[in-house]
């Protein structure tokens, strides 16, 4: 008996060592990570990839491509030409969400994705993670033909380099039922109203915390809320409070698109913050809703495809973003996901495929139209003012949880 | 020809010398088999928890949003604060009522299944409870929210019956009830095994002894069904304790998860070190929660 437990002592003894080298063998490579990110200052925040060599022409084609992107982002119908095109054969992974994207896109894209079609609120995260490098602008043609804020915006460029092609954007819009609004609201004031308590519904993301931001510049200018994604602590600390009072309100914080469409059809809401693909649906299956811009302008996304900084495909990669913003593509892509182009080109084609499709989607819309849209980007602690102290990302997303509760 | 029938005729001596040495030294032939197994329970299962909690003492540095592996506690202090104690208790709050639920739920159900049913009745109630594990969890969960839902299903019955409207879509009793239905089976399977194994005998022995039904129940059948109850509670505990997808899809407003603020700071944030640090809640409640069972005997009939 003695002998046994001394021998399962033993055991217990040697599987503890086992298990402590093997903990040493996870941890060591992590530690090595750390000494080399520390060479890089923590407050001036510098893009890893800013110099690095950009493709000087397109050569010949590796034959694959590897792209990560959203859903459904790789429709045969755009793809299948390609591939014909350029002999390079397109594999695609799926993302969910902006996060997914980073993290798959951790390590330059560990040498297997080439290009990534993130959102604004990703890219920053991408560049200053030394996940991504800049691209050669003159080697597309049609980004010339661009609406021109989205040449060169800041959430995909940064100190003049361009680190992403924009593509595609639209607007987070104010969505509600006719039956309930006979006019259309014009403020956002609706959603942060009690008259309609336990009838709203926002989406369940920590980007909203720009909502309420973009809100708060315009109806409480004492604060000096100039950029929804750029925010000091006692203008974020205004928009929790904002939102707190706020989540009394809400019936459900939204994840899913057809999650707000059930919402709205079952009538268990009547207004709400929502994409134009919810409207598109919802119409087209028959709901009483419709959407606006308020007066207090409106969030947006707005979509790049970035290239990995270890893409090994480049020349396919160049190609692909060539093909990507040709109208014709541009066109397709838009109508199929209920997008804006940001080729301008773009609308004769849309209103060709389907009947007033340009208008629908804003493709023809005035500047000022655009000039209400606040693009996500990714918050960071450094901002506009030099002065380093604004509220970054991961306080937004533990912040938002208090929120939502 | 001939060298390769050599060759064979030495490999089979190998073989046999080999065979022959494990069987001379049983301690080999036990590490050899055992190793494999072992050390996939190391790696896998041991060294990647070990690391995890070693991460939950990490942070990440605000600007970069990279690890910094210098120890620290402000995870666990963060940890204490009202948003977290409150989603900890929600959760544990909730998964205690769903457990208790599911006991009162289960206990007439497998008593009739394991000691009244027929062989014929019994084989077909087997097959009712668990018929539906075979849909899929997330198909079940919509068919709630169908239920649920303004205007529907059990709105409309209620409706009909003249009791007004019921709205209780998207709330913690929406939740209370998903989960209740949803690990049922999970309960009503070892009551039934702990039910069935009580001997007749015993039941005969209690009437003799001039005892009721109801005291048969409270002082035979309880007792001896008690490790069925834990048994079967540790899976409806720890199984809604774990969840995340139930709360996002028919959850309200105040309706996060712990599996939910992991899921938050994991896949948004991007903090890793404090999304180990919420892991380790749900390990310390189970520790504390297989304690008390094994105390209960929930593991004697292993």
């Amino acid at each position: 008996m003695r002998h046994r437990r001394r021998a399962r002592v033993r055991a217990a003894v040697v599987a503890g060592a086992a298990g402590l080298a093997l903990t040493a063998f996870y941890i060591a490579p992590s530690f090595a990570a750390t000494a080399h990110s520390s060479a890089s200052s923590p407050t001036g925040l510098t893009a890893p990839q800013a110099n690095a060599p950009v493709l000087k022409s397109v050569g010949k084609g590796e034959g694959h491509l590897n792209l990560i992107a959203w859903e459904g982002y790789a429709q045969p119908q755009w793809v299948k030409p390609f591939e014909a095109a350029t002999g390079c054969q397109v594999s695609a992974k799926y993302a969910g969400s902006s996060s997914e994207m980073v993290s798959l896109m951790a390590n330059g894209g560990g040498g297997q994705y080439d290009l990534v079609s993130a959102s604004g609120d990703a890219d920053l995260r991408l560049i200053y993670g030394g996940d991504v490098r800049p691209i050669n602008m003159s080697l597309m043609p049609n980004w010339k033909n661009f609406e021109p804020f989205l040449k060169a915006p800041d959430f995909n460029t940064v100190g003049g380099k361009h680190f992403g092609i924009s593509y595609e954007f639209g607007p987070n819009v104010l969505l509600y039922s006719t039956t309930v609004f006979k006019k259309p609201p014009t403020s956002w004031s609706v959603i942060y109203n009690k008259k309609y308590a336990g009838q709203i519904t926002v989406p369940s993301d920590a980007i909203q915390i720009a909502d309420a931001a973009l809100y708060l510049a315009k109806t409480n200018p004492k604060l000096g809320i100039t950029d929804p994604y750029e925010l000091t602590q006692p203008q974020f600390n205004a928009a929790i409070t904002l939102l707190k009072r706020q989540q009394p309100l809400i019936k459900k914080y939204w994840g899913l698109a057809s999650q707000e469409i059930s919402l709205f059809q079952s009538k268990t809401v009547v207004v709400g913050a929502a994409w134009p693909y919810q409207t598109n649906t919802l119409v087209a299956a028959g709901a009483k809703v419709a959407d606006t811009i308020p007066k207090e302008g409106a969030t947006g996304w707005a979509y790049s495809w970035l290239l990995a900084t270890k893409a090994p495909d480049p020349n396919c990669a160049y190609k692909w973003m060539q093909w990507a913003t040709t109208p014709k593509v541009q066109a397709q892509q838009a109508l199929y996901f209920g997008e804006t182009p940001a080729n301008k080109l773009a609308c004769p084609i849309m209103n060709s495929l389907q009947k007033g499709g340009c208008a629908e989607y804003h493709a023809n819309a005035p500047a000022s139209y655009f000039q209400t849209l606040k693009f996500w980007k990714t918050p960071l602690a450094t901002c506009d003012n030099g002065k380093n102290d604004c509220v970054p990302y991961n306080t937004w997303a533990t912040a938002f949880l208090q929120v939502t509760g | 020809m001939s060298t390769t029938a050599i060759r064979e005729d030495r490999s089979g001596v190998r073989v046999a010398r080999v065979s022959a040495m494990l069987w001379r030294r049983g301690w080999l032939r036990a590490t050899l088999t055992l190793t494999p197994p072992l050390a996939w329970f190391l790696v896998i299962y041991m060294a990647s928890l070990v690391v995890m909690l070693i991460t939950a003492f990490w942070s990440v540095n605000p600007f970069t949003n990279a690890l910094e592996h210098t120890w620290t506690l402000s995870n666990f202090n963060l940890l204490f604060t009202s948003t977290y104690e409150t989603i900890i208790l929600r959760t544990v709050a909730i998964a205690a009522i769903v457990t208790v639920t599911d006991v009162i739920l289960a206990l007439p159900f497998a008593y009739y299944m394991a000691r009244v049913a027929s062989p014929r009745m019994r084989h077909f109630l087997f097959t009712a409870v668990l018929i539906p594990l075979w849909a899929s969890y997330l198909a079940r969960v919509y068919a709630w929210i169908v239920i649920l839902q303004k205007g529907g299903t059990l709105s409309w019955t209620a409706q009909q019956l003249g009791l007004g409207s019921v709205n209780i879509g998207y709330t913690n009793t929406a939740m209370w009830l998903v989960f209740s239905y949803i690990w049922l089976p999970f309960m009503i399977v070892p009551l039934y095994g702990a039910l069935e194994r009580i001997p007749d005998s015993l039941f005969e022995a209690s009437g003799d002894l001039g005892a009721r039904s109801w005291r048969t129940l409270r002082s035979v059948v309880l007792p001896l069904a008690l490790p069925g109850i834990v048994a079967g509670s540790i899976f409806t505990f720890s199984l809604t304790l774990g969840d995340f997808i139930t709360p996002i899809l028919v959850g309200g407003a105040s309706s996060n998860f712990i599996g939910n603020a992991i899921y938050e700071n994991l896949g948004t944030a991007g903090n890793l070190p404090f999304a180990a640090t919420l892991a380790t809640v749900p390990i310390v409640i189970m520790f504390i929660y297989l304690l008390i069972a094994r105390r209960l005997g929930a593991f004697d009939a292993i």
